[in-house]
């Protein structure tokens, strides 16, 4: 493993923006649960990877916490009801993840009497073995609530080299965006159990929470609930500064041990596990509680929004119940985002519902959008370049996918580009950078598709030309043999003929001059 | 809700190219304000008429080639090469100078290439380029500066020397202007004489030229504002100012009679004015960092090289030309290593 220090001192990512923070405007209110929807829309994939088997039938009656899939491997994650009530439908539902679109889903009736099953959990997960602790969290639906969405018992499982850390992510570097910092506000103690139960999980041997140099009250908080649970695994609270997209989890590690993330490896290869605050406090509630994934904090802000503040959404509670709560919106609102104004998810109605990973809904007026000008061409300024934190040449690789070279993009590391925003964020011309990245990937996700569906095509012809060229060779081969025998056959006969032959004139009476 | 599903991210961007234009001409009014003190107004009527021949060509080219003209004449891009143009040529050179150069600029240089962002060439320079070669002698004209000339030509001597190519009566030529310190640092050395000898002429001042030392004080001036706005990076400029006395220190220490020192090289001529203004020009110039530095000292050395071997007293025009010609080269070979690739790799 790699010798570095974590967050002892700490270094610089390349580029990056330092953005203006609108934290605050949520903040002033307390957590507060949103109300319970008179429906709640639950995708059955609310992860990266594919959706968990189905587990009930319309008309069935569940209970808080109770599985409505269950999941076949680590890549898949379980749903649970988020309260008790009825299931009134199995359908096709509008979603924001991924790619948007609709996807199956359930649809949930509340009873209104919130009666919640307890799962399976441990009696004392401090002895309890590092599998089976994750094969809790596993079903307990547990998957990056940072908005990744990544199944976390993949992420815990091995094999990989031992881990030397846990990290976790609490400096959300995204305008607007406060649910993590309201959740080290008010649940501290809960991040730091679900860090040692984590740590416990994967054997680390130490945790690092990182939060925002503009969260002091937040350091001293969780300090203090470090201080009050069993100093079994050390703990520790760095502070990094606001750079956007620190958050990201390269270059979150970049930062606290001046070490980059292969691009063909993960954090694991450097003995680092990374994960939401979030998903710690998500563990332990799995863990302790029995309680399964089945609500998290949303932030709900931006200049639309009337009275911004963060709630405790159920899963499944639709985006407009969420906007109502705070408040309503301002006025006419152009855009709904699903994440942060920087790297967001637009969404195209208010119908969708709140997944494992909808950290924050962003209302934006017409006048927060607008943009000052038309799109005019590169001049190649270069702040695209000082900014990408991936040391892209971000104006270059726009030149060759808008002349539709998508190779050569792809040889000067698209797929590297992490869709951050920045480069379109200081672009004078304009130019949607982004798009153009995620449309060149398209292509070239496309392209390999097709590349290795013809690739098949072609073994396929080939075996068949092979297959066709041996049974022919085959057939050669016994067409010969049978040709030889007959040969042989003839000449057998020629020799018994000659034998034959030779005993007449023998019996002719040696006449031929045989010398006998 | 009637709502827009547009890309991330989902704030506009932070500046525009017509902001980044007018800051470029914002940071050279210290400069302008300098040279009409020590020069007379001769530069307003060349900026003015530079500027209207560019706005003129632009239109015309980019209805020629049925583009939308509003959002192109607006983004200031063709007003700042008539500027840079206007800032290079003598106060008092007649009217086709400009005309000629704004049209190489403009037309040429610029809208044949595709318009804004498709230049390989700097327009302002191929424009200066031009006028240099077609017209020497009116290149040659530079003014004496104040206190050393007989009476700076008013507003109304200006327009007359400017739009009939004549001076009026009774100003004659060899009154008022002079050779440049570079040029008379040219001819002297090639007639044998020392450095110290040729710089005591009055043309010279504290460490360059005249009045010219301190122009490129406010060019470096307005330079440094632009670092401060983020609008150029400090690449550039440092590696255009630092090349030049890099390389000339050790040159001056060799041969001091005959090799100016590295102040004059740098406060002479128009050095300052092209680290900050001509080789950070980002769309001839190069688009990565360490691409950028190997651009301005190419500048530096180029212009060195033209100064003490070449033809022309001052080489900054074709050390610009010849680095735009060098700069897709360069950024191919500058590319950054991508984040979380080995080092030494380079796509």
């Amino acid at each position: 493993m790699a010798d570095f220090d974590i967050g002892n001192q700490l270094h610089r990512f390349p580029g990056g923006l330092k953005l203006r923070h609108h934290k605050q405007i949520a903040c002033r209110e307390p957590l507060r649960p949103a109300p319970l929807p008179s429906r709640l829309v639950l995708p059955l994939a609310q992860h990266q990877g594919p959706a968990g088997e189905l587990l009930v039938e319309v008309g069935d009656r569940v209970a808080g916490g109770q599985p409505l899939t269950r999941a076949r491997g680590d890549r898949e994650v379980p749903i649970h009801a988020p309260t008790s009530g009825t299931v009134v439908g199995l359908d096709d539902v509008e979603v924001a993840w991924p790619p948007g679109g609709r996807a199956p889903g359930v649809l949930l009736e509340p009873d209104g009497e919130d009666r919640f099953d307890r799962s399976d959990r441990p009696a004392d997960w401090k002895s309890e073995a590092p599998d089976a602790l994750i094969e809790c969290l596993r079903t307990g639906g547990l998957a990056g609530l940072g908005g990744a969405m990544f199944p976390t018992a993949a992420k815990l499982r091995g094999p990989f080299p031992p881990i030397r850390a846990l990290i976790l992510n609490g400096s959300e570097c995204e305008p607007y965006i406060s649910c993590d910092e309201m959740l080290m506000r008010e649940r501290p103690a809960a991040i730091v159990e679900g860090a040692r139960i984590l740590a416990r999980a994967i054997g680390a041997e130490e945790v690092v929470i990182a939060i925002e140099d503009q969260m002091g009250a937040v350091r001293k908080e969780l300090n203090a609930a470090i201080r009050a649970t069993d100093p079994d695994v050390p703990v520790r609270v760095v502070q990094v500064t606001t750079i956007y997209p620190e958050g990201g989890e390269k270059q979150l590690i970049q930062v606290l041990t001046g070490q980059e993330v292969p691009h063909d490896g993960l954090p694991q290869d450097l003995g680092l596990v990374c994960l939401n605050v979030a998903t710690a406090a998500a563990a332990r509630d799995i863990v302790v509680d029995g309680r399964p994934v089945v609500e998290r904090i949303v932030t709900v802000s931006g200049p639309g929004i009337a009275r911004p503040c963060n709630l405790v959404a159920r899963l499944g509670t639709p985006v407009a119940a969420l906007i109502e709560a705070a408040g309503g919106t301002t006025g006419p609102i152009d855009r709904l985002v699903l994440g942060g104004p920087m790297s967001g998810l637009p969404l195209a109605s208010d119908r969708v519902t709140i997944t494992k990973g909808s950290n924050c809904i962003l209302a934006l007026r017409q006048e927060d959008t607008a943009r000052r000008q038309p799109v005019m061409p590169c001049i190649n300024c270069g702040e695209c370049v000082r900014v990408c934190p991936a040391s892209l040449l971000p104006q270059t690789l726009f030149k060759h996918l808008a002349a539709e070279d998508y190779e050569e993009a792809r040889d000067l590391n698209l797929f590297d580009c992490i869709e951050c925003g920045c480069c379109a964020h200081v672009c004078p011309s304009h130019i949607p950078l982004v798009d153009h990245y995620r449309h060149g990937k398209g292509v070239l996700r496309e392209r390999g598709i097709e590349d290795a569906r013809a690739e098949l095509a072609r073994a396929r012809f080939e075996a068949r030309e092979q297959r066709l060229t041996e049974r022919e060779a085959e057939r050669q081969r016994k067409r010969e043999q049978r040709e030889r025998k007959l040969r042989d056959a003839d000449a057998a006969k020629d020799e018994v003929r000659a034998a034959i032959e030779r005993a007449r004139a023998r019996a002719r009476g040696g006449s031929t001059g045989d010398g006998e | 809700m009637n709502l827009t599903v547009a890309g991330a991210p989902h704030l506009p961007p932070i500046t525009t190219v017509g902001a980044v234009m007018r800051q470029v001409l914002y940071a050279l009014v210290p400069a302008v304000v300098a040279h009409v003190w020590f020069f007379g107004p001769g530069i307003l009527f060349q900026i003015t008429l530079a500027v209207a021949f560019a706005l003129g060509f632009e239109a015309a080219m980019l209805r020629l080639r049925r583009v939308a003209l509003r959002p192109f004449l607006t983004d200031c891009s063709a007003i700042v090469t008539a500027v840079l143009f206007a800032l290079s040529v003598p106060p008092l050179a007649p009217w086709w100078v400009a005309l000629t150069g704004m049209l190489f600029a403009i037309v040429i240089a610029k809208q044949l290439y595709g318009g804004l962002g498709h230049n390989l060439f700097n327009p302002a320079m191929v424009g200066l380029a031009a006028v240099i070669i077609a017209f020497p002698i009116d290149l040659s004209q530079w003014l004496a500066p104040r206190s050393l000339s007989a009476g700076l030509p008013g507003v109304w001597e200006s327009a007359v020397a400017i739009f009939t190519g004549r001076l009026p009566d009774p100003m004659s030529w060899d009154a008022i202007s002079q050779a440049t310190p570079l040029d008379a640092l040219k001819t002297g050395v090639a007639e044998n004489r020392m450095v110290a000898e040729i710089r005591d002429a009055p043309i010279f001042g504290d460490f360059g030229g005249l009045g010219w030392e301190w122009i490129a004080n406010f060019y470096a001036l307005g330079g440094f504002w632009l670092l401060y706005r983020r609008v150029i990076s400090w690449h550039v400029p440092v590696a255009v100012i630092g090349t030049t006395i890099l390389v000339s220190t050790p040159m001056w220490l060799i041969g001091p009679d005959i090799n100016p020192s590295p102040l004059q090289h740098v406060f002479s001529g128009a050095l300052v004015f092209a680290a900050f203004f001509i080789a950070t020009d980002p769309v001839s110039g190069c688009g990565t960092m360490r691409g950028r530095l190997l651009f301005g000292a190419g500048v530096a050395l180029l212009t060195l090289a033209i100064r003490r071997f070449g033809g022309y007293p001052d080489g900054v025009a074709f050390a610009v030309l010849l680095m735009n010609m060098a700069a897709p080269m360069i950024d191919r070979l500058t590319r950054p290593r991508t984040f979380g690739h080995p080092r030494g790799e380079r796509p």
